[in-house]
Order: structure tokens, then sequence, then C-alpha cells
């Protein structure tokens, strides 16, 4: 006997479409119907800040092989992405950084001596002043972004109208705390910005070999959010989207992930040589898309930069540089017992005997 | 005597009505006494909410606290720990649940590269007063992966307070003294005995002290050093070696970290002998930290070498043959046989 069939629907149940922003190309002009609102001043302003994280940069590299500093991951190149960001946010905003955010961190109010203390091994560096919303640099790679949801849904319980905005690598999004975090962002729609500098290599692992993703920005349909990538050297198109990120979490509908495209112009770290696995070409070509010299064509063709001004702030940058050195050169040196002080609120019996057998031990 | 006496004899505070309540339900009260004290407290975990925990340990307060306090979260364990640090580092006091022992690897990198260490790192600016509780141990014949005793894990982290209770006196009292806490404090709850017993607690809500050890049980002859669920195991021989005409001294840990030495040491000065009992495998378990405790300090005093009686050396077994790893009441019979023969 023939079974009469039927026919089931084979239907479409998700279509998603992933947009890329671009503003300022590289050649200084931008798109008029897409910028932003900053006043010139504003404008000025966010270059002088790019310039002056390219010299605190160079300085602690120098600082490096000179043996005066410990190992430093450069953040050339990344400027826009920090300094767009950093625009976008509010006294309020809570940043979380991984560990190549130091210009971000600068922006939000860590001093610049202390960025320096942490990376010349001092945990004194990631003792912020009270008042400035700053986790520490996190090194364990994506355990940032779970905090980034945690500080997002306390925000969001507590009722406070700010947003907690965590920073990260490409290779980080292959980790599971990335996963997790984005699902659990989704789920709770919690007060959460998370930006991928997607600078394209995990020390040497291409972001290629890192997903098979086209690009970072459509996981977010994963997770329900929405996802956008930006030209992450166009620190207009930066701004534009942590703005828009920022306003919605900020109006309590949920988090955004945001994927902005850029490319690492130094080593991984100064215990990286870049060299054994990318070709200068690439980086060289890299260079020319510069976030910087970019913004810098940007504001002169609109007659708000000069290069008297350049030289001005050069100088002002490298000065104010030369301060924070000094600043963390005469830190006083460490107690010994603070590695035992800060281990618990109070010092349980075993770690005062164990602070005191340090203690005899030098002599103080 | 049995534990149920011990204890309440022995409140610190909130004397006053009781009720009978099991370790479960204890847990629960501590939880929801805390949450009706301080805003800030939020319970988060999987199935913590609607269906009260698996092992009920969250039982109606999601009726009285809402969702956003009692938070069931996506099935993920290092985002419940993660998420707690986030949270607790911006001013909450977040209790989460991890639902066995056996299922915190992934949330490892969390608590030992952060909570462990972020008042350290930050020089006390950002702390994470945070409880992270975790049913633990064999006897309750599960599937794989339910049964383990992981402080091993823990204690080997600087950065953590790890408390155990085996009552439900010291349950209440030990976890709402946690959720006061300014540091990350690892709970773990004996599963076997969540509800093995009932005993008298206080209805007020009341502490009893992290760091602080009890005797329950006074003797002259031996002493008993244990936790958890091993605690009633070590009373069960102490009461069978009494009718043998030894005296035993059951000393029950309650915190693991920070280490209570001085009533540890006090009773084996006392007593000359000492046997350690927990569930984790033996070779470098935590009894083997208390045995050098002891040998450090009373080697003159002691009468017999330190005895261990532990999980063995293994895979922890499937539901069949988990009698014959878990340490029991003869078992540690023979070790205090041992050190009395020396």
């Amino acid at each position: 006997m023939k079974m009469k069939g039927v026919r089931m629907p084979r239907t479409q149940v998700y279509n998603a479409i992933t947009e890329r922003l671009e503003i300022l190309d590289p050649n200084g002009t931008v798109d008029e119907t897409l910028m932003p609102e900053l006043s010139a001043d504003a404008m000025c302003e966010i270059y002088r800040d790019m310039v002056r994280m390219r010299a605190m940069d160079d300085k602690a590299l120098k600082l490096q092989r000179q043996g005066r500093m410990g190992t430093w991951p450069p953040i050339k190149g990344q400027e826009a992405i920090q300094a767009g960001v950093a625009q976008a946010m509010k006294n309020e905003d809570w940043l979380i950084p991984a560990f190549r955010e130091h210009g971000i961190m600068l922006l939000r109010g860590v001093p610049a001596h202390l960025i320096y203390a942490y990376w010349a091994g001092d945990e004194r560096g990631s003792a912020y002043p009270d008042g400035v919303r700053v986790f520490p640099v996190a090194v364990p790679v994506g355990s940032q972004w779970q905090h980034g949801t945690g500080v997002g849904l306390s925000l969001k319980l507590r009722g406070e109208r700010a947003v907690a905005v965590t920073l990260g690598g490409d290779g980080s999004t292959s980790e599971g705390d990335f996963h997790e975090a984005m699902n659990c962002a989704g789920v709770f729609k919690t007060n959460s910005v998370f930006v991928i500098q997607n600078n394209q290599w995990a020390i040497s692992v291409p972001l290629h070999q890192q997903t098979a993703s086209e690009t970072l920005a459509q996981k977010a349909h994963a997770y329900g959010i929405p996802g956008v990538q930006v030209d992450g050297n166009d620190v207009f198109a930066v701004y534009s989207a942590a703005a828009e990120a920022l306003d919605r979490a900020r109006n309590g509908d949920g988090p955004t992930l945001i994927e902005a495209v850029t490319y690492r112009l130094g080593d991984h770290t100064t215990a990286d040589d870049a060299s054994r696995y990318r070709k200068d070409e690439e980086v060289a070509a890299w260079e020319k898309r510069d976030p910087i010299l970019r913004l810098r064509r940007y504001l002169e063709g609109r007659g708000l930069w000069d290069d008297a001004q350049e030289q001005t702030q050069l100088e002002a940058a490298q000065s104010w540089v030369e301060e924070q050195v000094t600043a963390l050169e005469s830190m006083p040196p460490q107690d010994p017992s603070d590695i035992f002080t800060h281990m618990y609120a109070d010092l349980p019996p075993h770690l005062a005997e164990q602070m005191a057998e340090v203690l005899e031990e030098v002599g103080s | 005597m049995s534990t149920a006496e011990i204890s309440v004899a022995e409140i610190e505070t909130g004397a006053g009505p009781t009720e009978k309540l099991t370790i479960a339900q204890a847990v629960r009260d501590a939880m929801r006494d805390e949450m009706d004290r301080d805003p800030m407290v939020v319970v988060l975990g999987e199935d913590v909410g609607i269906d009260g925990g698996v092992f009920r340990a969250t039982d109606g307060l999601i009726e009285r606290f809402g969702p956003e306090r009692v938070i069931d979260t996506p099935l993920a364990e290092s985002a419940i720990i993660g998420m707690s640090v986030g949270m607790a580092a911006t001013g909450m006091r977040p209790v989460a649940e991890i639902q066995f022992m056996g299922f915190v690897y992934p949330a490892i990198n969390q608590l030992l590269g952060h909570a462990a260490r972020m008042r350290n790192r930050t020089r006390g600016h950002l702390t994470v007063p945070m409880v992270v509780r975790m049913p633990y141990g064999g006897g309750i014949h599960p599937p794989e992966h339910h049964s383990e005793s992981y402080e091993t894990l823990f204690l080997n982290t600087p950065g953590f307070k790890v408390v155990v209770p085996s009552n439900p006196y010291d349950a209440k009292g030990l976890l709402i003294a946690a959720i006061r806490d300014d540091d990350p404090v690892l709970f773990m709850e004996p599963k076997r005995i969540y509800r093995a017993f009932r005993e008298n607690v206080p209805i007020e809500p009341y502490t009893v002290p992290i760091g602080k050890a009890s005797v329950d049980h006074e003797g002259d002859d031996v002493t008993l050093i244990s936790w958890g669920a091993m605690v009633r195991v070590c009373h069960d021989a102490a009461e069978m070696l009494a009718r043998e005409d030894l005296s035993v001294e059951v000393v029950d840990l309650r915190t693991l970290n920070p280490l209570d030495r001085d009533t540890i040491l006090a009773s084996v000065e006392k007593t000359g002998r000492a046997v350690v009992v927990h569930e984790a495998p033996r070779t470098n378990g935590f009894g083997g930290e208390i045995a050098a405790l002891i040998g450090e300090h009373l080697l003159l005093h002691l009468l017999a070498p330190v005895q261990r009686v532990a999980g063995f050396d293994v895979v922890f077994p499937a539901s069949k043959n988990e009698h014959l790893y878990l340490p029991t009441r003869d078992r540690i019979a023979k070790a205090v046989r041992r050190t009395m023969e020396f």
C-alpha cells in the first residue's frame, strides 16, 4: 500500500546583515552625511589625546630597552579606537580593559605613571585614584568580557544610567569566556558595550586562523544583540558607533558588540619579534592607514590644525611623558610587607608569620 | 552525644527561638535573611530560581525576592563566576551557586585568575565580596562528576577563604558570615548530609566566625580532625571507640582557610595522637598539610605518627563502587587503633 505523504515547508527562520561603518577615509576626507556632532575643539582635543597616547607608547618602548620598564604591549596603530570609545563615555561609565588599552585607560582617568608602574612590575599601578571607574588590566585572555557582562548587570540591577565598556582583542573572541559573556549579556540585556580591537594578529596567529567567520561583528547575531563593524582607524566611525551603543545600553536597551578593524603596528609585546611571522610590506601598507595621520589630514583640510600646532603638541606630549617618567621613577619603593597586607581584608595569622619572616630577611 | 545537642550548646549569638532545619534549609534561610537585610545581596546560578535549586537550597527565594535578585543564569559556570566578579567589584554581594563542585573546572580561570587576586593586585582598591556555594562530596549514588571534593585546588590558591559546614547550625551561621565577609569565600556544602538530619537552628540571623574550628566532642587519647560530611562519620567512630574505652576528641575545622591552627595544636598537644579524615584523595590532600603542621609544632608531644584516612588516589568511582572509596567509621577506627598501638 502506498502511503500518502505531506509536503513540509523548508523555511528561512533567520537572516542577518552585518554593517560596516566608515566615515573618514585614509586621505582625511569625511562623508558629511555620516559625521557625528563634534565641535572643532573636541576634534582637536581627540587629536591631541591620540598624539599623547603615541608618545606614551614610544617612551615605554624606549624605557624597556633601557631596562627601566618591564614587558610592554604597544598600542601603536590602535589609538583611534581608544580615543573614539573614550569620547563616547561619560563619567559614570565603567571601563573594563584587557591589556592593550593604555590609551583609553589614560583617557578614563588612570594616570600614565601608574600605567607605567603596572608594566614596570609594581601592583600600585593598579591602585587607581578614588572615583576612577576602571578595572585593572586583565591578562588572562578573554576573561575580562565576563566582567563586562557582570558590571553591566550590576549597573542595570541598581538602576544606574551607566554603562560597562569592555575592550579586548580579536584573539580573545576564540575563548569560551567571550561566548559566555556575550550570551549572558544578551539574555540579561545588560548595560554593556563590547569593543573588539581587531588588530589582525594574536601574537603570531592571524585572524583567518582564529575564526572561520568573515567578520567578528556578525557573531553578535548568535547572541541576539546588535553588532557592527567599524573602520578602527577612523576615529569618527568608532566614536559614532560607540556613542550609539552607549546610548542604547544607558537607556536599558541592552548590549552591543562593536568590531573595530585595525592593525597592530608594533610587536605583540617587547618580548616578541613580529618579523618572524608577518611581512614588512603588510606593516608598511597599514602604516599608510595610520589613524593619527588620517585625523591630522582631516583637521588640516578644515583649517583646524597646522604645522605650528603640530610642533607645539609634539613638544607638549613629550614633556608630559617625561613628567610621567619622573613620577614613575620617584615613586617610593613598596614596603616588603605589601605583598601580604592586601591578600585579605584582615591579615590572617599564618600570613602575619610569613610577613615577619620576610621582614626579618630584608632587615626592616 | 549527637551533633545537634553539641551545636546548640555552642550558639555564639542569636540565641532565641529555634526551628528544626536540615542543612539545605539552613543554607536557604541564611541567604533569605541576608537578602532581607542587604539589597546588594543577589543569588545567581543554574536552576536557582523557579526550581529552587536542584537540592532546593534556594527554595522559595525567587517568590520572595523576584527574578532580579534570584537569577537563573544560562548554563555557564565561567560566566556565573565571571559576572559575579564584575558585580562584586562594583558594590554588589553576589552569592553564586556552582550546581556541583565537579563542574567548577570551567570557572577556574575566573576563580583563580581573578576572584582570588583582585584585592591584592589593586592594593585594596577593588575587592570582590562574593560567595561561591558548591555542593561537594560523595555518597549520594549520582552519575559521574557529581561526587568530587576539590578543596585542595583552592587551598593552594591564596586569596580565598574556604568554608565547609558539617551541620545545620554552622551552615546558617557560616553562610551569613561568608556573605558579610569582604573577601571571596568558597562555601562547600556537604550534599550527602543536606537532608540527612535536622537540628535546632535559631530563627534570627547569627554568625559563626570564619577561621574558627570547633571541638565537637572532647577526649584525651586521640584527636580526629575533619570537616564537612566526614565529621559525622568521625562522631560515629568516636562513639564506637568509646565502647573500647578510647577517649576520642573530634575537631570540626569548619574553615579550611584561614586554618584555625591554635585549636588543632591545642587538641593534639593534649592527646598526643592525631588522625585526619577527608574525602578528597589522600596524596597531596589537605590532610598532608595538617600532618606537616602538627609535625612542625608538636614533634616531641606526639605519641604516634599522624594518620590520614582519606579518599584513595583514584578517579571517584561510579555509584556501585563509591562505598569502597569513601572513608568509613571502621577505617577511621582502625587508624585510631594504629595510633594507640604504635
